[in-house]
């Protein structure tokens, strides 16, 4: 008796024929892709949209010199009264200011629910959707430490704000096989009357430091 | 917390449904309310992207390809999963398909599991075999809970609960979480719904998911949801299993760039959903050590078998179709009678059914064209949507009224002649049915009601037609009259 396997590849070998690898390739590389893909506007106005995307989803943005992160930090973890924060191996130990911060020991799910905050830096901005995009690399972590918490203070270098989403998708290509999560905004969801209600399950509260 | 999962083998047909649903005047409310509210957010930002039509065609093309080689490609990616740790498992239908799952999670000693909002497995009527099985299901998507907690069923393939308003869900909460003082303003009512999940996000060991895309180059999956319910299921448990139909598969992870700004823009009016989720296979430190993907035939290899309705595969559930339809609009999609409603059920549905039981479905509509001006993969849906009535035509034989109906007006519209002297008998024969003044007819919108010159009902075997709909009344004088005047004038 044939597998499942092997019924459903020749049902679909039956349905439209086969061709040869070289057929396949070279309908692949015929696909039409004529849409935006470079940026076309000035460092400046990228941020700048960066920024106002990101506000449009209730989170504080804080663009500011290099120098300036961790005070930054410091004052942002002041405001929000908060004394106790996980970070992720690799995060620069010179923006770890202001509070109290505790390495990621591969907690389990009940005691990463212990942590209210969350500090990791980011692999990508993408200034046209408002998306910080997270991969599991040093500074950033693994994938839960950055769901549990209610709070995450991201800290991205304005170098790796880019405009388009297609721009983004040929850095992230590199680094393609990777657990990644694109966020944008604070978690949300709209199924009650349509209503945008923030934060349901993952961070509810997101502040990003822009470090020029 | 078991309920009767739609079934299009023993749903009414969807005249009949649909007629019980226009009387529901809260539902219909609340429907229109949400599509509405999705469609202004949708066209504020799909004009917003300039480059909107070249990334639709590029879309469609990638999906046509992946589906003209989708043996190429699902082997790819069962290769590259398998490599980073992942088992993939191949389900000819619906049972075969439970019964891995269900295998699985006994193989692990589980008795619960927590799911991602997944219409597949919503398909496959996954929640009714494991809970056959002792084995309890969570949905953690908040619509779904929704529907979990209230014994109801989705109707919209993105917002599965849009028929339901907050007064209702309020309700539905108070009773299945036990919260006497539960107060109706949406937040509380997400309040509730985080309390009440995250127990079961931190003990639950095992989760069920479906898939947006698989990724053949990566051996990839990607998830996008907005809630970070979909991020806790593929992150903290130990094992998860993701059923996933086989014309999921994209060749590579660049293909993704234009699948993922259309998707969002599509479905909810967003930029980018809140979370989008990609891995491959296993990564050590992150994530479930154990994971399953289940290919799941369920009849897609017919679909994919007809050359004419295999576009119906590019489809990825954005959910837009259903959004902008006339029909769906107003009766919401449980008359549809299958979890996939709207246009893209009407096409979907009858052609995963073998054509049997769905012969209603192909005629839901109005032809109107506004699914297929919205769909981001360009899905001819009114082009299959005819090729299906063809069928069931068909099927039913020469002597069906339609059958015959439909050979009357090709007989008609062969002949020139014919063809004028029908128009103007027609004209003359529907005068005493057109209407002048204020219709009441209650589907209609206030403003189209007072329009007259709509005929709102017909007699005989064309009743069908005017049941659910008014038709508009031919002009006093055709194109061609005006045309050949005004060229003797
Ligand atoms: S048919 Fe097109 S518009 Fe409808 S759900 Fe599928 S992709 Fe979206």
């Amino acid at each position: 008796m044939s597998t499942a396997r092997e019924v459903i590849l020749n049902r679909i070998r039956v349905a439209k024929g086969t061709s040869p690898a070289e057929a396949v390739n070279q309908s692949y590389s015929s696909i039409q892709r004529d849409y935006q893909s470079v940026a076309s506007f000035s460092r400046e106005k990228i941020l700048h949209l960066f920024e106002d995307r990101l506000r449009d989803y209730d989170a504080n943005v804080y663009c500011v010199d290099s120098q300036q992160v961790a005070s930054t930090v410091a004052a942002v973890l002041r405001d929000r009264n908060i004394q106790r924060v996980l970070v992720p191996e690799g995060l620069p130990a010179e923006w770890q200011v202001g509070a109290e911060f505790i390495v990621d020991r591969g907690f389990t799910p009940t005691e990463l629910d212990q942590f209210t905050s969350v500090m990791t830096t980011a692999t990508l901005g993408i200034a046209e959707t408002g998306t910080i995009v997270l991969q599991t690399l040093p500074g950033q972590g693994r994938r839960a430490i950055t769901l549990v918490p209610d709070y995450h203070l991201c800290i991205l270098p304005a170098s790796k704000v880019v405009e388009t989403v297609v721009e983004g998708m040929h850095i992230l290509e590199a680094t393609k096989n990777l657990p990644t999560t694109f966020f944008s905004g604070p978690s949300a969801t709209a199924d009650i009357e349509m209503t945008r209600i923030k934060g349901v399950h993952g961070p509810r509260f997101v502040d990003v430091v822009i470090a020029l | 917390m078991s309920r009767v999962p739609l079934d299009p083998r023993t749903a009414p047909t969807f005249q009949q449904a649909a007629k019980t649903l226009l009387g529901d005047a809260q539902l219909r409310k609340n429907v229109r309310h949400a599509t509405d509210v999705i469609q202004a957010k949708r066209r504020k930002l799909v004009e917003e992207k300039q480059d909107w039509q070249q990334l639709r065609e590029s879309a469609r093309q990638i999906r046509a390809h992946s589906l003209q080689h989708l043996d190429v490609y699902l082997e790819e990616f069962e290769r590259n999963f398998t490599r980073a740790g992942g088992v993939v498992h191949w389900a000819r239908d619906a049972r075969e398909a439970q019964s891995i799952v269900v295998g699985l999670v006994k193989q692990l000693g589980a008795n619960e599991v927590i799911k991602i909002k997944s219409m597949t497995t919503e398909e496959i009527h996954l929640n009714n075999a494991l809970e056959e099985s002792g084995i309890r299901a969570y949905e953690t998507d908040l619509a779904e809970l929704i529907i979990q907690l209230g014994e109801d069923q989705p109707s919209h393939i993105v917002v599965p609960a849009l028929h339901k308003n907050r007064a209702q869900i309020r309700e539905i909460f108070r009773k299945a979480m036990d919260l006497p003082d539960l107060g109706d303003k949406p937040a509380d009512l997400a309040d509730a719904a985080r309390r009440f999940l995250r127990e079961k996000f931190l003990r639950v060991k095992t989760a069920v998911s479906g898939a947006n895309f698989l990724i053949a180059e990566t051996g990839g999956i990607c998830i996008v949801e907005s809630e970070g319910n979909g991020r806790m299921c593929l992150t903290l448990p130990e094992t998860l299993i993701s059923v996933v139909g086989i014309e999921k598969v994209i060749p590579r992870w660049s293909d993704l760039e234009a699948l993922v700004q259309l998707l969002p823009r599509s479905a909810t009016g967003e930029r980018m959903n809140p979370y989008s989720s990609f891995w491959s296979g296993i990564h050590p430190g992150d994530g479930p050590q154990t994971m399953h993907v289940v290919l799941l035939d369920n009849g897609r290899t017919d679909v994919l078998a007809d050359a004419e309705g295999r576009q119906t595969l590019q489809c990825i559930r954005c959910g837009a179709c259903q959004n902008a339809c006339p029909v769906y609009r107003q009766t919401g999609g449980h008359a549809y009678g299958s979890v996939y409603a709207g246009p893209i059920g009407a096409i979907l549905t009858p052609q995963l059914m073998h054509m049997d039981h769905s012969q209603t479905l192909p005629y839901a509509s109005s032809l109107c064209g506004a699914c297929y001006e919205v769909c981001p993969v360009k899905i001819n849906i009114p082009e299959v949507l005819i090729h299906l009535r063809n069928k069931v035509v068909e099927q039913n034989g020469w002597y069906a009224p339609e059958s015959l109906a439909m050979k009357a007006v090709a007989f008609v519209f062969r002949s020139e002649r014919r063809f004028r002297a029908a128009q103007r008998l027609g004209r003359i024969a529907e005068s005493p049915l057109v209407k002048r003044e204020k219709s009441t007819f209650p589907i209609l919108d206030q403003e189209e009601a007072t329009k007259s010159g709509w005929i709102g009902w017909l007699p005989g075997l064309l009743g069908g037609w005017t049941d659910t709909r008014d038709l508009q009344a031919m002009p006093k004088e055709t194109f061609r009259d005006w045309w050949e005047k005004r060229g003797k004038a």
